[in-house]
């Protein structure tokens, strides 16, 4: 039955995941969800990016379900992270980075030149792989977003940071350090404040690129354990060079190689049953 | 790479020197005396300073037997009746330095910002050594070229506007006493020094900012902020100490800078200026300008007396611009 | 209003742990979709507007900056460039009112004095930078040294004047060219050491360990090899220095002050320790303020070469090696 997570407290230790991860994956696979019939909530069509003359993604296309985790792997260099950065613009700091195609995210093709970005970055937030707080306390940072897209009062912007902190499985680590810099806190900390900071703003999606390979593994698993808990409210997309995390965290997969998509499914299926023999190759290990 | 071959043959076995206990006589003491000499040498560079600051307290030991500390609060500058006052000098400094400060910090953010964010690499490079040129300049030519350009524009144009207009009414444009048509005031110098400063502040800013970590603005744009957010609630705030140092460092340079000033600042000092449209004197310039005339013992003395004031100041900025640069080394972890 | 939100996210931590709310960490309910956009946004287009302004303040900045000092150089070509002539480089000044004339002796003994204040601090200023980088490095000693030659770099050249004037020009009771390179050279000393450390400071250790290893003293590794690797910055870091104190006018101003007439011999009262020598920047200082034209003519010729030889030399120490040390 899905569902069997029972927790008193999202951050202290881990009574977690009761049935080990392929289970719960297989009891989500054969709960009968249908790919097709769930809601796309980012459409990536005929997808195509460039630096400079070099092409990195070739007509990539993608349906990112909502309420869903969904893992990209690939080896390195095969465009993952190029293609996440696509969803929020962000590669758009850079000269000579270019992309061209359609990724339809509330009902706008957001690479069309009339898209209001402010607005879409808030509704896409990005978790990176060096965590990076800014340069303030705790309490300054989670209420970054909030503070630049919305006029709060002092009570209404300290309970909706408390309430993302809390969501993040941080407040209980960091109720008495407000007022800290943001710096002053571990790796594993500093990325799940990262995290609050981003969902203070209610996105409707958080992409991650690799926010796990930078940190400690203990630090990893209660991101890991947030991810299944934020997924009802967000939709996740995670890059990740980790078969594994992709195998424990997500429900659907896409792979990726030299910026082509190779194969997307459930989770389990293309781990147990992958449709195709890169697929395969990489899963088994023959690349990586 | 000759000089190597000396030491090293191309066969097995440690080289032929090696062997021997000191094959040349001066390997004994060649690399001890190197490090001597070197010492010596860096040392030097410490000692010329506190030679300088010995020098000056010597010889102005006169002027300040006889003048004492209320040299600083005196307005007077009469050899022949030997009375001397530091005041309206320190004025004209404090006033002019003003002026350039609140002119060249902005404009020096905005175009620290724009090679930073705003324009591509290439772009950036050529329009910072346009910068680095600007400050190559020496400071003559920005005094001729504002004495001949400048101040009739001054004169002529700007002075007159102001006071017909409703400016003149401020407090500090209201032209006072000493106003001599606005040429040749502490406005006229304070522009001059802004421009002068400015590419200091503007390197020494781009350098600071250009250290903020990528990952941090990327989270800071990815959160949807606009450039002009990410700059100042996060790039400014890392690059904080390394902007102050920098405003020190252009503070210290108006300061102490001479010949710009004397020649566009108007000489006067027996007062204290008014207003920024009145002439005055700055403590750089009135050195500068003064001591070709000085005949007596105390003249000469009291210009010294005026060196050192000088040196004091600029010492006490120089040490807060180090302490701030260093805090911006700390935080940012690279060398500001 | 807590509590409205607490049922609505469903997960946070211990506050809700009644039976009518789901245990914390379990997914909860969906968001009510215009939960934060019911609250009074930030407009976003006042916000783009304030981005958009200071874009081009920025860029009316620069301009504003980069105009000005084509307007300076401008000028000051348009009204030197009159002045320049064969004449100019090799003959004296003229007789106040009258024409002809040149600044030969003030051209003549800029270079003189520059050189020997170059001769003075360029070798302790190196060596001392050498010692910094390679000896004193983070010691106490090196720190101290470090700090007293930043704020050094920082003392107005003027006070340096003042300090010349009252070290040796007082006590010999004359002004002479050599005090002027004394002022000048304190002046470049620190600046050529810091330069001279940071310079040496970017050759790899391994160059060092590679030297040393092959059993060379390790003074002939270091100005032997290092040196060789950092060759062109220190050049370049030699000759902005040296470039830097040859357009100063204020330490002169006290110590070598000027002189209607050629440097003559080292010792007489027109030699270069026995007497004020001329020199270009007090020269063009002096002519500019006098009220005959053909002063301010030559006044203006001198700013032009001045200006010239600084930019020029700047310019081309960038082109020739590529890396442009800061002043």
């Amino acid at each position: 039955m899905v569902g069997t997570k029972v927790r008193e407290q999202p951050n202290t230790r881990r009574d977690v995941l009761v049935a080990p991860p392929s289970e719960v994956a297989a009891a989500r696979a054969t709960g009968g969800e249908d790919f097709d019939s769930l809601e796309s909530i980012i459409s990536v069509r005929g997808l195509d990016f460039f630096y400079g003359k070099e092409q990195a993604l070739f007509n990539n296309d993608l349906e990112i379900k909502k309420n869903r985790v969904t893992a990209i792997i690939g080896p390195s260099g095969c465009g993952k992270s190029t293609h996440i950065r696509t969803y929020n613009r962000i590669y758009e700091l850079y000269r000579d980075h270019r992309a061209t195609g359609e990724i339809m995210f509330g009902g706008r093709n957001i690479l069309a030149p009339g898209t209001d970005l402010l607005e879409m970055r808030r509704r896409v937030g990005m978790i990176f792989q060096k965590p990076s707080p800014f340069p303030m306390t705790v309490f300054d940072n989670v209420a970054y977003g909030l503070r630049q897209h919305y006029k709060l009062n002092r009570s209404e912007l300290a309970d909706r940071v408390e309430d993302a902190l809390r969501r993040s499985a941080l407040w209980d680590e960091v109720k008495h350090k407000l007022g800290e810099p943001g710096i002053a806190l571990s790796g594993g900390q500093q990325q799940r404040l990262c995290i609050a900071r981003c969902i203070a703003t209610e996105p409707d999606v958080v992409l991650m690129d690799e926010p796990a390979s930078a940190i400690d593994p203990v630090a990893t698993s209660k991101i890991e354990e947030l991810m299944e808990s934020l997924k009802a409210n967000y939709t996740i997309v995670i890059v990740t060079h980790n078969m594994q995390q992709a195998a424990r965290v997500s429900d659907y997969t896409a792979f990726f190689y030299e910026g082509h998509i190779v194969e997307v499914g459930p989770t389990t299926q293309i781990f147990s049953n992958p449709q195709e023999k890169q697929t395969e190759d990489y899963i088994t290990g023959r690349f990586s | 790479m000759s000089t190597l071959e000396l030491d090293v043959r191309g066969e097995a076995g440690p080289p032929r020197g090696a062997a021997r206990a000191a094959p040349r006589g001066y390997r004994h003491f060649a690399d001890p005396a190197f490090r001597v000499i070197t010492l010596v040498c860096g040392l030097t560079v410490a000692i010329a300073m506190f030679t300088l600051a010995g020098v000056l307290v010597l010889n102005s030991w006169t002027a300040i037997k006889e003048l004492g500390l209320s040299f600083l609060t005196t307005v007077a500058w009469s050899p022949s009746s030997g009375s001397y006052g530091a005041l309206a000098a320190l004025a004209g400094t404090v006033m002019t330095t003003m002026v350039a400060m609140v002119i060249a910090l902005p404009l020096a953010l905005v175009i620290a910002l724009l090679l930073t964010e705003l324009v591509p690499p290439r772009v950036a490079r050529v329009l910072g050594t346009a910068v680095e040129m600007l400050a190559a300049i020496p400071s003559i030519i920005f005094g001729m070229w504002g004495l001949f350009v400048l101040v009739p524009f001054m004169q002529e144009r700007v002075a007159p506007w102001v006071t017909g207009s409703w400016l003149g009414e401020l407090p500090l444009l209201r032209p006072g006493p000493t106003f001599q048509g606005g040429g040749f005031s502490i406005l006229t110098a304070g522009l001059v020094l802004a421009v002068m400063i400015l590419p200091f502040i503007t390197a020494f800013s781009r350098d600071v900012l250009l250290m903020v970590p990528r990952v941090t603005k990327e989270a800071g744009y990815g959160m949807g902020s606009t450039t002009w957010e990410v700059l100042r609630k996060i790039s400014l705030r890392y690059a904080l100490s390394g902007i102050v140092g920098a405003t020190f460092i252009g503070l210290g340079r108006a300061l102490g800078e001479t010949m710009a000033v004397a020649y566009l600042v108007g000489g006067d000092f027996l007062t204290v200026p008014r207003s920024l449209l009145d002439p005055g004197t700055t403590v750089a310039s009135l050195i500068a300008l003064q001591f070709n005339e000085a005949t007596t013992k105390l003249d000469i003395s009291a210009l010294i007396y005026m060196g050192l004031i000088l040196f004091a100041i600029t010492m006490v900025f120089q040490v807060l611009a180090q302490i701030w640069l260093r805090r911006a080394r700390r935080t940012t972890g690279g060398r500001a | 209003m807590a509590e409205a939100r607490a049922a609505h996210h469903g997960g946070t931590g211990m506050s809700a742990s009644s039976p009518a709310s789901p245990p914390s960490g379990r997914p909860g309910p969906p968001l009510a979709p215009s939960d934060l956009a019911a609250l009074r946004p930030r407009s976003h287009a006042r916000r783009k507007t304030v981005d958009a302004l200071i874009k081009v303040s920025a860029w009316v900045a620069a301009s504003f900056g980069i105009a000005v000092m084509l307007l300076i150089v401008f000028e000051v070509v348009r009204r030197g460039i009159g002045a320049i002539d064969w004449a100019f480089f090799t003959e004296l000044p003229p007789v106040v009112g009258e024409e002809g004339g040149g600044l030969g002796n003030a051209i003549l003994g800029t270079l003189v004095i520059t050189f020997v204040a170059a001769l003075i601090a360029l070798p302790v200023g190196f060596l001392g930078g050498v010692w910094l980088a390679e000896f004193g490095r983070n010691g106490r000693i090196a720190t101290g040294v470090r700090m007293v030659a930043n704020v050094n770099m920082g003392i107005p050249s003027i006070v340096v004047g003042v300090f010349v004037f009252a070290a040796l020009v007082k006590p010999l009771q004359h002004y002479s060219g050599m005090a002027g390179s004394i002022a000048l050279a304190f002046i470049m000393l620190p600046v050529m050491a810091r330069t001279t450390e940071d310079i040496l400071n970017l050759v790899p250790n391994e160059l060092r360990e590679s030297g040393l290893a092959m059993g060379v003293p390790r003074w002939r590794v270091t100005l032997g090899v290092v040196i060789r690797a950092a060759r062109s910055g220190l050049i370049t870091g030699a000759v902005l220095a040296t470039v830097r104190v040859a357009g100063e006018t204020a330490p002169l101003l006290l110590t070598a002050l000027s002189s209607p007439y050629w440097l003559n011999g080292l010792f007489g009262p027109e030699g270069f320790f026995g007497g004020p020598t001329a020199n270009l920047t007090k020269t063009v200082y002096d002519f500019s303020g006098m009220p005959y034209s053909r002063m301010q003519e030559l006044a203006w010729g001198g700013a032009l070469l001045i200006i010239v030889a600084v930019l020029g030399l700047n310019v081309l120490m960038r082109l020739i090696f590529q890396r442009g040390k800061e002043w």
